[in-house]
């Protein structure tokens, strides 16, 4: 019951941070629910059972394998995380702003209508072969040595 | 034979590690990287041979007992699909070289991680190495989608690795569910268990709808019209071949397995696939730009493949194999087709263009094969998946998706005979002369600014050409592809040979 009351206030404050606006927060969102996912992943494995699982131990051990599981998870959503905060790093420099409707850019105004999405996006096809196209240069492309 | 199930993994990852020692050496990169694709690609050719007649092997790591142990299994159906990734990666190589996309330092690392995670998907025998694979995948394309750092890329990445986070962290909330009923997360261990146990219903229909965002099915599928058009053409030809059919393969498997011929689920699918199918090629209509619309009818044309999941049986699967195969190389080829035509004139507006055939004839021949074996018109593969999806659907009285399925066929044929008459036909706007040449928005070092040379134009359109010749061959022998769909589908649809095999 604790665990589905936690997993209920991650998700619901994850899902909430990752519908705003700027993606620092949605960084953050994504933390909350990826933790709540992990603690259903461990709350599978069985929370009842404390043991500890060597020989001739009082009690039954939880199960394992969702632990493995959950440990897995977290370093995936580790990486994820990462990503997210150099993309909203990079968004900020470039843009002004980590919010991706609001700031310069190219095609800015017709950001937040799917329907004109497609017009934002001609922009990406006005680089070259070689990516010389790109705003900012060398020294701030990420693969620069 | 078992050991050849390791090498899908193995090389892919090890040319990663090696294209990022050879930082600043693009020959070298592109030898190994491409080394790495085509010894998989005669990896995977061998185990499509092995698996002909209905075997499947199944490798075990670190010598544990079956049920806790990390399993590779290949049937058909994943040797199948390892074989057309594997082309597509070599093909969407040689591509970028031809482009000069694969001079940025780690666009082969992402390019051979993001292979091995597509291989892996494929082989896995477990729904949380499934998850795991899948994010291995998701990793190297959110990097590559967004290499280069343009605000629009920005803007499609931010979208394309949102929705796909979330759809990923439903995903793993769905396999804690799952665990929590079944107990195990081994696919051979959980065939059938939906049928007897609504809790494992749930949380098996839980993992499918996480699955149809990656699919991008309607109504989950407003991302990938709006990322995918935004990364350098080569890197959506790679996607378009890999990443979504990643999804719908695991949908395939999960349901496949987990349901084992449960209708429950039959009616929501039919009518998302119905809509799927409707909505995307309605969303095409509107577009402007090649890549736009290619990528709108991508999620039309994954409604035919969930379409086929949905008719189930035998023959509906066999169908939606010979789909899904068929289907992969059409489509990479028009996206190729599509990057080549805008290297050549520097944009993929249809306003802008025109009369590209006379200057071009053999990236509009093949351009002009895919797309009509898109829209489905002998003797091309498109028209045999087809033929063979409706023939099955008359089979199970699906009438009403069948009848959507011709319906959206014939729209698909309008809309490419739109791109036809846009990009290859017709005379080219004097406005738009002027704007290529440097006046209106084209950047200095552009690919139109400096017509390319006409050795790299061959190797631009060579890929696509190739693609399109087989998609013709595939047609012409549809037997043989035929056979080995309808092999492998009769082991989807009756996992027992796949059960034993794994837990052996």
């Amino acid at each position: 019951m604790t665990a589905a009351a936690i997993v209920g206030v991650l998700a619901a404050a994850g899902t909430y941070l990752v519908l705003q606006r700027g993606l620092v927060r949605v960084a953050l969102g994504f933390v909350l629910l990826s933790h709540a996912a992990n603690v259903l992943l461990i709350a599978a494995g069985g929370l009842g059972r404390r043991g500890v699982p060597i020989e001739g131990s009082p009690g039954p051990a939880a199960d394992p394998l969702p632990q493995a599981f959950t440990l897995t998870a977290i370093v995936i959503g580790f990486g994820m995380t990462a990503f997210l905060l150099a993309l909203a790093f990079r968004t900020g420099v470039e843009l002004g702003d980590d919010d991706l409707e609001a700031g310069g850019g190219a095609a800015t105004e017709l950001g937040d209508d799917d329907l004109e999405a497609g017009e934002g996006v001609g922009a990406a096809e006005l680089d070259g072969p070689d990516g010389s196209a790109e705003p900012g240069g060398a020294p701030r492309r990420e693969d620069a040595p | 034979m078992s050991w050849a199930l390791t090498l899908p993994l193995a090389l892919p990852l090890a040319a990663a590690a090696l294209t990022v020692l050879a930082r600043g050496r693009p020959a070298a990169q592109r030898v190994v990287a491409l080394a790495s694709a085509l010894a998989v690609l005669a990896c995977a050719v061998a185990l499509v041979w092995a698996t002909r007649d209905g075997e499947v092997f199944a490798a075990g790591m670190g010598g544990w007992p079956p049920r806790f142990r990390i399993t590779l299994v290949a049937d058909p159906f994943a040797a199948l699909m390892l074989a057309v990734t594997a082309l597509m990666v070599t093909v969407c190589l040689l591509f970028a070289a031809a482009r000069g996309d694969d001079e940025r330092p780690y666009f082969h690392a992402l390019v051979q991680v993001l292979f091995a995670g597509a291989c892996g998907a494929y082989l896995t025998a477990d729904i949380f190495d499934l998850f795991v694979f899948v994010e291995v995948a998701l990793i190297a394309s959110y990097v590559l989608l967004t290499l280069g750092g343009t605000p629009a890329r920005l803007r499609a990445g931010a979208v394309y690795v949102t929705t796909n986070l979330l759809a990923s962290t439903a995903f793993v909330a769905g396999v804690a569910l799952l665990y929590g009923a079944a107990g195990t997360v081994n696919f051979a261990e959980l065939a059938g268990r939906a049928r007897d146990s609504g809790e494992v219903a749930v949380a098996g229909a839980f993992i499918l709808a996480a699955l149809a965002v990656k699919a991008s099915l309607v109504p989950v599928h407003g991302w990938l019209p709006r990322s995918y058009p935004a990364p350098s053409p080569a890197v959506t030809a790679l996607f378009s071949g890999l990443l979504t059919k990643m999804g719908v393969y695991a949908m395939f498997r999960v349901y496949c397995t987990v349901f084992e011929g449960d209708a429950t689920l039959r009616t929501p699918l039919l009518a998302a696939a119905a809509l799927t199918m409707l909505l995307g090629v309605l969303g095409a209509v509107g577009r402007e730009r090649m890549r736009d619309i290619l990528s709108f009818h991508m999620v039309s044309q994954v409604g035919y493949l969930v379409m086929a999941l949905g008719v189930s049986g035998v023959a509906g699967l066999s169908a939606g194999i010979f789909f899904m195969l068929q289907y992969i190389v059409v489509k990479t080829s028009l996206f190729l087709c599509a990057g080549a035509v805008e290297t050549f004139e520097g944009t993929g507006a249809l306003k802008e263009l025109g009369a590209v055939a006379g200057r071009r004839p053999v990236l509009a021949a093949a351009f002009g094969v895919s797309a009509l074996s898109l829209a489905g018109v002998p003797p091309l593969s498109g028209f045999f998946a087809k033929l063979a999806l409706l023939q099955a659907a008359f089979g199970a009285d699906d009438h009403a998706v069948a009848a959507v399925a011709v319906g959206v066929s014939f729209l698909t044929l309008f809309s490419m005979v739109k791109i036809w008459n846009g990009v290859f036909w017709g005379e080219r706007p004097a406005a738009a002369t002027a704007t290529t040449a440097g006046a209106g928005g084209a950047a200095p070092g552009d690919a139109a600014a400096a017509p390319p040379t006409r050795r790299r134009a061959g190797a631009l359109v060579a890929p696509a050409a190739a693609l399109a010749a087989l998609s013709l061959a595939a047609g012409l022998g549809a037997e043989v592809l035929w056979a080995l769909s309808q092999n492998a589908a009769a082991l989807l649809a009756d996992p027992a040979a796949y059960v034993e095999a794994v837990l052996r």
